[in-house]
């Protein structure tokens, strides 16, 4: 194969798997913007959202479209649920509690999961065909190119809800001070459990495309951990930051995979996103589109 | 129209900040709460406005009421929609949102949209200022352009009785004058009750009719505005002239420390 031909290749999955990993970021900053929480969950929740899909799928012998209903209303449910009987306990507190929180349910989902429905890793089959879609000297899975449309048609969906709604614009109003906007008469409480809803959405749908693509089990949980490179280098708290952070961690883990692995036999994909990561914190912590702390001088 | 009957107010369950508070503030006029810092001037706005609870503070004793049904057991939200809001000190805009957004945020309890635009046209007519400033983050406007703001996100809600928090505080005194002119305009143009919190004494009591002295968590001292602007010990502490009337210098020799009557 011809030099740029690979670099292209490893562009164009860079690309797609990093939409996907937007998806992902996406719950991340959803919770982030509004309620200040940092969820160390996300991983865990897409698991779980996988393990539902599938159990409908496969125990139930349900049709695809209504286990991702099921799957999406389940979600939701569990969104709601979190905020109901744990988080909103901790409002008001500091925020390490709500971290160590996240990071608690992080480990007894990861127990769950496996514990409820078997730790065999299950095939979540969509109706996709494994044929790679052929694009000159390009050679895409389609399920790829199906997480990074679903992925970009939510991204837009929430970009447009924030920026446009009046629920939006009051959900940022909440994330910007919670004291101030109960006094515009807001109820906080309501705006928190919409966002973990809004998350639980958002996981469901990064379970089925990312449960298609590498199986469900508890290691589905590990694409979490991709989450934290994507949104420090966009931004905690933005939803472009979301994009953009995750196609650069998309593509900078394909190359680096494609073009150093061949010397150290391996690896350097899971970590060349962090690398990155420490080096954006140095450069500018608030990330590329995060929001900075604003000084009138 | 709003009544405080005899509040007490206890923070963290053991400290007592207002010791029986009772105020009226009639319907239409402009009432002021003067006092010094840590008077409990705030907390008694938040008690009205319910947003005590969020900081783990309680009214454990009186009520208050709102055209006679008791408000002080309801959640801030809840006030709001009563026609009760809030304005904080410190112009507490929310930073990250323009101006404009920042009106559609005040306007949260408002559910009709067309209501919404002509709640914004209304505010831009008060503060023309902030129409020129509405795209623009709130957390990049001047001093005053802010405090304009919060006022007018509050208007955004339709309230008939705004909780006005030091307006004053920090800004240039051609500001005050013209922002307090503008509440003046509100209360007679909009009917709009104001409860207006002040460590300006000299002008908050040129516009208001009535005016309450709090203390230590108590009321020392009510009165018309202008039996306040007569009173002794207002003149002494609060508009810093001496019994003469003339403005008090601080290098005559032997300066006279006037006791506050109402400690004794």
């Amino acid at each position: 194969m011809l030099d740029w031909q690979f670099s292209l290749l490893l562009l164009s999955n860079g690309v797609l798997i990093g939409l996907m990993y937007a998806l992902i970021a996406l719950g991340f900053v959803l919770v982030y913007k509004a309620t200040d929480a940092i969820n160390f969950a996300q991983g865990e929740f897409v698991m779980i959202a996988g393990f539902v899909v599938v159990a409908f799928l496969l125990s139930y012998k349900a049709p695809l479209w209504l286990s991702v209903v099921c799957g999406l209303a389940a979600m939701i449910a569990f969104g709601f649920g979190l905020e109901r009987a744990v988080l909103r306990k901790l409002i008001g507190r500091p925020v390490i509690a709500v971290v160590m929180a996240t990071i608690g349910l992080a480990a007894v989902l990861r127990g769950i999961g496996p514990l409820t429905w078997g730790a065999d890793t299950k095939n979540l089959a969509l109706p996709i065909s494994d044929e790679p879609f052929v694009l000159g000297p390009l050679f895409i899975p389609p399920i790829q190119i199906v997480g990074a449309v679903v992925s970009l048609a939510f991204l837009a969906g929430f970009g447009w809800f924030f920026l446009k709604s009046r629920k939006g614009i009051a959900m940022r109003a909440v994330a910007d001070s919670q004291q101030v906007a109960m006094a515009m008469g807001i109820n906080v409480e309501r705006y928190f459990a919409l966002a973990w809803a809004m998350t639980g959405v958002v996981s469901a749908l990064g379970g089925v495309v990312w449960g298609s693509l590498l199986g469900v089990d508890v290691h589905l949980a590990l694409v979490g951990f991709k989450v934290f490179p994507v949104v420090i280098l966009g931004g905690l708290d933005s939803i472009p930051g979301a994009i953009v952070g995750g196609l650069i961690v998309g593509i900078v883990e394909n190359v680096a995979a494609g073009y150093v692995d061949p010397y150290v036999g391996g690896g350097t994909k899971d970590f060349a996103p962090y690398v990155l990561m420490i080096l954006a914190l140095m450069i500018r912590p608030y990330g590329i589109f995060g929001k900075r702390i604003i000084e009138r001088i | 129209m709003l009544t405080l009957n005899n509040i007490e107010v206890i923070y963290d369950g053991v400290i007592l900040v207002l010791k029986g508070v009772s105020l009226n503030v009639p319907e239409g006029g402009i009432t002021t709460l003067l006092g010094a810092n840590g008077a409990g001037k705030t907390t008694t706005l938040k008690a009205i406005s319910g947003l005590l609870r969020a900081e783990r503070g309680e009214v454990t004793k009186g009520s208050i009421e709102l055209h006679g049904t008791r408000i002080d057991r309801l959640p801030p939200h809840v006030v709001v929609k009563q026609g009760v809001v809030q304005v904080f000190e410190g112009r507490r805009v929310f930073e990250h949102l323009t101006t404009e957004e920042n009106l559609i945020a005040g306007a949260h309890v408002q559910g009709d949209r067309q209501r919404v635009r002509q709640g914004i046209d209304r505010v831009y007519e008060y503060f023309p200022r902030l129409r020129e400033r509405r795209a623009v983050q709130a957390g990049y406007l001047s001093g005053g352009e802010q405090q304009m703001l919060v006022i007018g996100r509050a208007l955004m809600s339709t309230p008939r009785v705004m909780l006005l928090d030091e307006p004053s505080l920090g800004l240039a005194p051609m500001l005050v004058e013209e922002i307090f002119a503008i509440v003046q305009r509100l209360n007679r143009q909009e009917q709009l009750t104001v409860l207006l919190v002040e460590q300006n004494a000299t002008l908050a009591l040129t516009i208001a009719e009535h005016g309450y002295v709090i203390e230590n968590g108590r009321i020392v001292l009510e009165g018309t505005a202008e039996a306040l602007r007569a009173n002794a010990d207002i003149k002494e502490f609060y508009l810093g002239l001496t019994e003469v009337g003339a403005r008090k210098s601080y290098r005559d020799v032997k300066h006279y420390k006037r006791r506050k009557r109402w400690l004794s």
